[in-house]
């Protein structure tokens, strides 16, 4: 497996291997399943939407529906306008969504469609939406579609009213519906209203009824998208990812934000619980310090196993951040870490973390617009104990033989994942039961049989 | 939610039996939640599985990281094929022009591995942005003497069948240098090469070692475990046999056409189109007595199965089957191996199935069985409802609908689980479709 990679430095400015990213669209259309009876509309080739949609369904073990423009030789022509008035007009007579939430492709951008005048000229009926935004696959990755499609969403329908609706939105960052039931469980407890916006819980992980639901009940309402205009503030979680439509909302509708790391780890997690007590004037309920004390104490238990150990980390940035943060709290060494996304921003802020633990920067590689093939080689020279990250690493794992935690996305390979999540301080313990499992199961496989212990 | 159908569907919904002809073979109507893919879809995943092949994708990321290690081809050899290169398009490339770039990438392939071969799939925008691939891909060949075979794909530039058509030519183009005089090929020629299997889970090997034990030769796989130096032999066989005939009959055509290899339909799906497929083989390109002991070979692992059949045959008698799939021909397979089982199909449905092929389907199966073409899932649900299906045979973005409806399923394209050609595959398949039907998990819905 992988045997082909060399080993050393290879010079490369135009060839990508085996990339740790995918195209904005994929992003687009998996935020747009997060606000409930929106159908995602790919404005493209027909193999793009059939391609997100098999991606994301390979991720969650889900359907995942979307509509596309079908382009053909004359819409590559003449522009894509008679078939999104044919492609909305049949998505809002068969499948009957609230919203339409269109979103470009690179062949729809590289012949200028224009979606602002299309959209405009549309027959939209009564009381029924189409949004769009521009996703152009040749610019950032899927994280960029993701808030592409989040400001896209702000553009269109947020609006500020005259009164406060008394809410702090929360923007979760990319990450699964686990976590963003997490979040939600989180403010429930610290009693604190929030509109997660998007919300793919319900939707993403919807339960098995014996129907298929084209909407399933899931999905941020539609009015409280419209609402996000009348929050008290924003809590934009991911620096990477939820700035943008947090500055968009700020813009539009005057609403503040904070902007914070996502809530992986300890230090993350309290910063976010912190600042929501704060927007509320509340304390920290015991709920919440009781599920911190589990996790501290548990480190502590098995922090022995964990310290000094060399890890790689991969995967989309925000995720790869609190990764690192996390990592870095159990001392862990993070020898690679390393996105596919492009953005110096990511470099940054994982330098940044490495400063604030005390690790020398000269002794890890941090990379954005990186590839898995770069990472295979770094691991080549100088190996690691384990491999945090996506599906994709499964192949660097098996040859060279280290320990793998999958986390973030796409996780292609394993079930029920998606149901769990890795924020919070629930996450934090699940994460840390999973690091220390690899860890610890690798040390009873390599081990003498004298050295084989029950306790442990 | 209401099942209403789209009016521009309903020509591409039928019933079994006689009638008028099923519209297809047409663009998917914008607007509908299509399960269909793109050329570039088809192109790929038919020259993925050559192993030894550096598959450059040229456009943004997106069209390498979706097709990446996906297809679940095996490989006796290289594993080169399953990583992803691309050119990973960016904004620059796309106002400034792509092909410095892909004759870069080119270049940084040629100065680390020693390539024979190297494939490049031209994506929606690269003609858009009017990159040369042609060009770059001849100055390649010239100046590193190698072959360098562009893939004409734009997404847009028809359906996923069109795209299985680009992928016929370049394989044609990287065989017609080694085309054999005709003389030389009357006089050489032997045994054949299979076309339109992807070895999923192994599959190209059983049929090769069924093909060894009748005593026929075979020269190139097409492209289930393939490499440079095997497909280069394909003009020296004397037979091509096409499986999946969606993907592969035009390349048997053009071969037939211009290097005289004449084509033979086969289908090592079930017992009764493996045995039919072998002995017709053994007929055409076997020695004297390579049909008797094609009968032979069949008679006795057709009896070895049988037990085994037997024993799942009384779960699985009555039940109800619907198959959505891409190629015709599959779909034909599959409904005789159903009503072989006991079982009936009541719902049936290609991506890419040619006229000719729905009329087979339709003399096949029971008036009460709905035969559609490009199907949605709205118009699959719909159907597998009211027909009552227990188990859908499908591909990836089939199996959560299935699930959601509560109905089994079986995965018969590239995430299947095990070996389905062959008689092994007839025990995998009838073991996999009971396991799924008859698991207690569906006890468990309310």
């Amino acid at each position: 497996m992988l045997d082909l990679t060399p080993k050393g430095e290879y010079e490369r400015t135009a060839l990508r291997i085996n990339p740790c990213k995918t195209c904005q669209p994929v992003g687009a259309m998996y935020a747009a399943l997060g606000v409930h009876g929106c159908m995602p509309y790919s404005h493209g080739s027909q193999g793009c939407a059939s391609y997100h949609r098999t991606f994301l369904s390979r991720h969650f073990k889900e359907p995942a529906i979307a509509a596309t423009s079908s382009f053909t030789e004359g819409a590559s022509v003449f522009g894509g306008g008679s078939n999104l008035r044919t492609g909305a007009r049949n998505v809002f007579d068969v499948y009957n969504p609230e919203i339409i939430a269109v979103h470009t492709t690179c062949l729809s951008e590289t012949i200028g469609d224009d979606m602002n005048a299309y959209i405009q000229d549309l027959d939209i009926p009564e009381g029924k939406h189409v949004i769009h935004t521009n996703t152009p696959s040749y610019v950032g990755s899927h994280i960029n579609g993701y808030f592409n499609m989040m400001s896209g969403f702000i553009r269109y329908l947020s609006a500020k009213s005259e009164i406060h609706n008394g809410r702090v939105a929360v923007f979760p960052g990319f990450v699964n519906p686990g976590d963003m039931r997490e979040i939600r469980r989180m403010a429930k407890a610290m009693k604190t209203p929030i509109t997660l916006f998007p919300d793919t819980s319900g939707v993403m992980d919807a339960p098995m009824t014996g129907h298929f639901a084209m909407y399933p009940q899931g999905g941020t309402p539609l009015g409280d998208v419209i609402g996000l205009g009348d929050c008290m503030k924003t809590i934009a979680l991911g620096e990477l990812t939820s700035e943008e439509p947090a500055i968009e909302l700020e813009r539009k509708c005057g609403v503040d934000y904070d902007l914070l790391p996502l809530p992986i780890g300890i230090d993350a997690t309290d910063r976010f619980l912190m600042t929501l007590a704060k927007s509320f004037n509340r304390d920290v309920p015991y709920e919440l310090e009781e599920e911190r004390g589990q996790l501290v104490d548990v480190m502590l238990d098995a922090h022995f196993y964990l310290v000094g150990k060399r890890v790689a980390i991969f995967g989309d940035p925000d995720t790869v951040i609190g990764l690192t943060a996390f990592a870095l709290e159990l001392g862990l060494v993070p020898a690679y870490v390393l996105t596919g996304t492009p953005g110096e921003r990511f470099d940054r802020r994982v330098k940044k973390l490495l400063a604030a633990a005390g690790v020398d920067e000269e002794t890890v590689r941090v990379k954005s617009s990186g590839d898995l093939f770069e990472l295979h080689q770094w691991m080549m020279d100088a190996p690691v104990d384990l491999m945090i990250g996506t599906s994709y690493g499964k192949q660097i794992a098996k040859a060279l033989d280290v320990p793998f935690v999958r986390a973030g996305f796409p996780i292609l390979d394993r079930y029920a994942h998606p149901y769990f999540p890795i924020v919070g301080y629930r996450g934090a313990l699940r994460l840390f039961e999973q690091i220390a499992n690899a860890v610890m199961d690798r040390q009873d496989r390599d081990c003498a049989d004298e050295d084989l212990e029950v306790v442990m | 939610m209401k099942t209403s159908i789209l009016e521009e569907r309903q020509k591409s919904i039928g019933a079994g039996g006689a009638g008028r002809g099923l519209s297809c073979d047409q663009d998917s109507v914008s607007g509908s939640v299509s399960q269909r893919a793109c050329v570039y879809c088809g192109a790929r995943v038919v020259l993925n599985p050559i192993t030894d092949a550096f598959h450059i994708v040229h456009g943004p990321i997106g069209c390498a990281s979706y097709t990446w290690d996906i297809r679940g081809s095996l490989t006796s050899g290289s594993e080169l094929y399953r990583n992803s290169f691309s050119t990973d398009l960016q904004e620059r490339d796309v106002v400034f022009g792509g092909a410095k770039k892909l004759a870069a990438a080119i270049e940084e392939i040629v100065a680390d591995y020693a390539p024979k071969l190297i494939f490049v799939y031209a994506t929606c925008i690269v003609g858009v942005i009017g990159d040369d691939v042609d060009a770059v891909c001849r100055d390649a060949e010239r100046r590193f003497g190698i072959r360098c075979i562009p893939v004409k794909s734009p997404g847009f530039s028809g359906n996923k069948s069109f795209g299985y058509k680009m992928a016929c030519n370049a394989i044609m183009e990287l065989i017609l240098p080694h085309r054999l005089s005709e003389e030389a090929y009357q006089k050489e020629a032997t045994g054949v090469n299979i076309l339109g299997d992807y070895n999923l889970a192994g599959e190209m090997w059983i049929i090769e070692n069924y093909l060894r034990e009748i005593g026929v030769p075979v020269h190139a796989t097409v492209t289930g475990d393939a490499s440079y130096e095997s497909l280069i032999s394909a003009p020296r066989a004397a037979l091509n046999i096409v499986q999946c005939a969606g993907s592969m009959i035009y390349l048997a055509g053009r071969m037939e056409e211009e290097l005289g290899v004449p084509y033979e339909r086969v289908s090592f799906f079930g017992v009764e189109d493996t045995t039919d497929s072998l002995l017709r083989v053994a007929r055409r390109v076997g020695g004297p007595d390579a049909e008797d002991r094609a009968r032979a070979f069949c008679a006795r692992r057709a009896r070895e199965i049988r037990p085994v059949v037997e024993a799942y045959r009384p779960h699985l008698e009555g039940k109800r089957a619907a198959i959505y799939v891409g190629g015709g021909f599959k779909a034909i397979s599959l409904i005789r191996q159903f009503q072989s089982m006991g079982m009936e199909p009541v719902v049936v449905g290609t991506q890419t199935g040619r006229p000719e092929d729905y009329e087979v389907i339709r003399s096949l199966v029971g008036q009460e069985c709905v035969v559609l073409d490009d199907a949605n899932p709205a118009e699959l649900e719909t159907f597998m409802k009211l027909k009552g299906a227990d188990i859908l045979v499908g591909g990836v973005k089939e199996r959560p609908l299935a699930y959601k409806l509560g109905v089994a399923f079986c995965d018969h394209n590239h995430e299947r689980r095990h070996a389905l050609a062959g008689f092994e595959g007839v025990v995998n398949f009838t073991k996999e479709i009971h396991d799924s039907i008859n698991s207690p998990v569906w006890r468990a819905i309310a």
